[in-house]
C-alpha cells in the first residue's frame, strides 16, 4: 500500500466545510476530462491509488484507464462500495426486487437471476450480498484493484445492527473471488476492529477519519489511540485536514507522528495541492512504510 | 440498562436500530414490524427479538421505551398506546397529521411523567444549534424576517403508489421536506399567529405536493417565508438552510456553516466580531459515541435516553413543540386550499387584514 492515496470526493460535490465550495465542485468535474485531468496529476506526481466510490461516473474514468494500458501501467484502483445512493434510489423507484434485478451482473442472465431469486427466496445474505459485490465490481473488469473496500455508512450500519456475518461474507468473496483484500471504512474505528478480530479477519485494512482535532473520530481520540496502540490492523487515515480546519503542514505533521498508521488518502483538485501534499509527506513520513 | 424496542423498519427505524443497539445504557430488547421478510433476516443474523403484533410486543417485551418510526398515519394509536403502559416514547416526525390529535398524546405523556421527543434532527445540527445561541443572546438585534429552505432530489418523476406518494398517509414534500424547516422556526420564534400565501404545488406526484412556498406571521410582526422543493435534482442530498435577518445583522446557516454579519452596532457573543464571522461543522459539532449516517441522528437518541436516565421532562423536541409543527402544516393546508385572492375583489376587501390568512388556533 503506498503511503498516500488519492480521493474522490472532491469530484463529487461532497465537501464537509460549505455548500457552495461542493456546487463549485461539482460544476468543475462535470465533465469527465476534467476528473482524468486531476487524475493525471496525481499519477504523474507519483500518487498512483485512486481510492473511489462505484458511481457511475467512476465507470467513465475505469473505461479511460482501460483504454490506455501503457499512460496507466502503475494505475491502481482502490474501489468503495457500495455508492449507497444508487440503490437507495433504485428501491424507491422499483422495489428491492426490482433495483436488485438492475444491478445483477452480466453472467449470464439466467444464472444470476437465479442465484439472486433463489437466495432471496431462502432470506440467505451470502447469495444476493456477493451478487451485488460483483455488480459493483463489473465497471473494474480488467483492471488492478488489490483492496476492496465496503463504505462507512454500510460498515457502520452492519455494526451497529449486529449483522457480523456479512463482514465475513465480504472477506471472504473479496479474497475468494477477486483474490484481493477486503477493507473497511468506518466511523468507529475502536468498535469495529475487535469485531473484525473476533471474526477473524486478521490485520484488517481500516480507513476511518484520523485528525488532529478528533474530528468525527467516534468514541473519542483516546480510545482511537488505544486502538491503534494495542490491536494488530492496518490503518489509513482520512480526513487529515478535518475539511479543511486544520492547516496542511500541522495536519500532515501531527498525522505522521501517530503509530502505526499506514497510509493516508486525500483529496485534492489541482496539480500544486497534489505535490504539496505529497511534499509534506515525503518529508514528515521519510521512512518507507512497511507494506 | 435501558429495554428499549423500535418499530417499523424502513429507512429510519433500521438507521435508529443500528444507532441505538450499541448505545451503552441500552438494551435492545425487540424490533417489530408488520412484514416478516425483514425480520426474519434479522433474528436470523443478528438474534434479535421480533414481532410482527405491536400490542404482543408491549404486552411482553417489558420495555422501558419505544422509538416509533412507522408512517404518520400509524403514530397516534402506538403511542398513546405505549403511554398508557408507562413506556417512554421516541416518535418519527412528522408527529400526527393532527395538531390536536399531537396535543393530547403531548398532554397525556405529561401526566404520566414519561419522557417523549419527535425526531426532528435538524435541532441536533451545531450549525442551527449555534442560530439557537445567536438569537436567544439578541446578536442581530430584532429579528424583522427569516427564510426557511430546504431542497433535494426525492421525487425526480412520476411513480408509483407508496405511503410517501400520499398526503392522507403523511406523504409528501409538506410532511416529509417542510416539516423540518417550519420545525426550526417554531424552535427559534415558536408558534406563528397565522399563514398566508401558501403553495402546496405538484410537480411530478399525483396525490401529494412536491414543493411548498408560504409565509408565516408572527404576533410581533416577524415573518418568515418558508420554500421547499423535493423535486430538485441540482442537490445532491436534502439540503436545508435558514437566513436571519435583525436590526444589527444577519446570519446565514445551513448543515456545513454559520456566516454571521455583525453591524458595528451589535454586541458580538463571545467569539464573534463586527462584520463577518464564519463558524464550521467541524468546530460545532460535538462528537458522538457511535456514527452511522451524521451526528444529529447518534445525538438525538443519546439524548432520548439520557433524558430517561436523568428524568428530564422539558426535553428538546417533546411533543409540544412538535405539535406547533403539525399546527402549522394544518394551517398551511388549509390556507392553501381557500386558495390566493381572487382579482375581482374589490380594493376594500383585499386591504382588509389578514382576508386570506388563516389562523387554525391562535398562541
Amino acid at each position: 500500500m503506498d503511503k498516500l492515496l488519492f480521493g474522490d470526493n472532491q469530484f463529487f460535490g461532497i465537501n464537509h466545510m460549505s455548500e457552495e465550495k461542493a456546487r463549485a465542485q461539482s460544476m468543475r468535474f462535470q465533465k469527465i476530462e476534467a476528473v482524468i485531468d486531476v487524475l493525471d496529476a496525481a499519477y504523474d506526481e507519483g500518487v498512483r491509488t485512486f481510492m473511489c466510490t462505484t458511481h457511475d461516473r467512476i465507470g467513465l474514468v475505469a473505461d479511460h484507464i482501460r483504454a490506455n494500458p501503457t499512460r496507466y501501467s502503475d494505475f491502481v484502483f482502490y474501489p468503495c462500495m457500495p455508492y449507497a445512493h444508487k440503490y437507495a434510489n433504485a428501491v424507491t423507484e422499483d422495489g428491492p426486487l426490482g433495483a436488485l434485478k438492475r444491478f445483477i451482473p452480466n453472467e449470464g442472465l439466467f444464472n444470476a437471476a437465479l442465484r439472486g431469486g433463489m437466495s432471496l427466496a431462502r432470506k440467505d445474505v451470502e447469495g444476493v450480498g456477493t451478487l451485488l459485490i460483483d455488480a459493483e465490481m463489473k465497471m473494474f473488469e480488467g483492471l488492478n484493484t488489490p483492496i476492496i473496500f465496503v463504505q462507512n455508512v454500510v460498515t457502520d450500519l452492519i455494526l451497529g445492527l449486529g449483522f457480523n456475518e456479512a463482514f465475513r461474507i465480504f472477506a471472504d468473496h473479496i479474497r475468494n473471488r477477486y483474490g484481493a483484500e477486503p477493507g473497511f471504512i468506518t466511523m468507529n474505528t475502536p468498535r469495529l476492529v475487535p469485531v473484525l478480530e473476533s471474526l477473524g479477519i486478521e490485520n484488517p485494512i481500516v480507513c476511518s477519519n484520523i485528525n488532529k482535532i478528533g474530528f468525527r473520530m467516534s468514541g473519542g481520540m483516546e480510545a482511537y489511540e488505544r486502538t491503534l496502540k494495542n490491536h494488530s490492523f492496518r490503518a489509513i487515515a482520512m480526513s487529515v485536514f478535518a475539511s479543511g480546519a486544520l492547516k496542511p503542514d500541522e495536519a500532515i505533521e501531527w498525522i505522521c507522528n501517530q503509530p502505526n498508521i499506514e497510509s493516508i488518502v486525500f483529496g485534492a483538485s489541482s496539480r500544486g495541492n497534489i505535490r504539496n501534499t505529497k511534499e509534506l509527506v515525503d518529508k514528515y513520513w521519510p521512512v518507507t512504510q512497511p507494506a | 440498562m435501558i429495554k428499549v424496542a423500535v418499530v417499523g423498519l424502513g429507512k429510519m427505524g433500521i438507521s435508529h436500530l443500528g444507532i441505538i443497539r450499541p448505545h451503552k445504557d441500552v438494551e435492545l430488547a425487540a424490533v417489530c414490524d408488520s412484514t416478516g421478510y425483514i425480520l426474519d433476516i434479522l433474528s436470523k443474523y443478528t438474534g434479535l427479538k421480533t414481532y410482527t403484533s405491536y400490542d404482543k410486543m408491549l404486552e411482553e417485551a417489558e420495555l422501558d421505551a419505544v422509538i416509533i418510526a412507522t408512517p404518520s398515519k400509524a403514530h397516534v394509536p402506538m403511542v398513546k398506546a405505549a403511554l398508557e403502559r408507562g413506556i417512554h416514547v421516541f416518535c418519527e416526525k412528522p408527529f400526527t397529521l393532527s395538531a390536536e390529535d399531537s396535543q393530547m398524546l403531548a398532554e397525556l405523556a405529561a401526566s404520566k411523567g414519561l419522557v417523549n421527543q419527535v425526531g426532528y434532527h435538524y435541532r441536533f445540527v451545531g450549525a442551527f444549534q449555534e442560530v439557537k445561541r445567536l438569537l436567544d443572546a439578541g446578536a442581530i438585534g430584532e429579528v424583522s424576517h427569516v427564510m426557511a429552505e430546504a431542497y433535494g432530489p426525492v421525487v425526480l418523476k412520476p411513480k408509483g403508489s407508496t405511503w410517501r406518494t400520499q398526503r392522507v398517509e403523511g406523504g409528501g414534500c409538506l410532511y416529509d421536506y417542510a416539516a423540518h424547516p417550519i420545525n426550526l422556526l417554531n424552535w427559534y420564534f415558536g408558534m406563528p399567529s397565522a399563514v398566508g400565501g401558501s403553495v402546496l404545488g405538484k410537480i411530478f406526484s399525483s396525490d401529494t405536493d412536491d414543493e411548498v412556498y408560504g409565509t408565516l406571521y408572527f404576533d410581533d410582526g416577524k415573518t418568515a417565508q418558508v420554500s421547499v422543493n423535493w423535486s430538485d435534482e441540482s442537490y445532491r442530498k436534502m439540503s436545508t438552510k435558514i437566513t436571519v435577518w435583525g436590526t444589527k445583522g444577519r446570519i446565514y446557516a445551513d448543515r456545513q456553516e454559520v456566516q454571521v454579519y455583525l453591524r458595528d452596532d451589535a454586541t458580538p457573543p463571545e467569539g464573534y466580531t463586527d462584520g463577518w464571522n464564519v463558524r464550521y461543522t467541524t468546530e460545532l459539532t460535538e462528537e458522538v459515541d457511535f456514527y452511522i449516517r451524521g451526528e444529529e441522528y447518534s445525538a438525538q437518541l443519546d439524548y432520548f435516553v439520557r433524558s430517561i436516565i436523568d428524568k428530564n421532562m422539558d426535553n428538546v423536541n417533546g411533543f409540544t413543540s412538535a405539535a406547533q409543527t403539525d399546527g402549522v402544516i394544518a394551517m398551511m393546508i388549509a390556507d392553501a386550499e381557500a386558495g390566493p385572492a381572487d382579482a375581482t375583489e374589490s380594493l376594500a376587501q383585499r386591504t382588509a387584514p389578514k382576508r386570506k390568512r388563516f389562523s387554525l388556533f391562535s398562541r
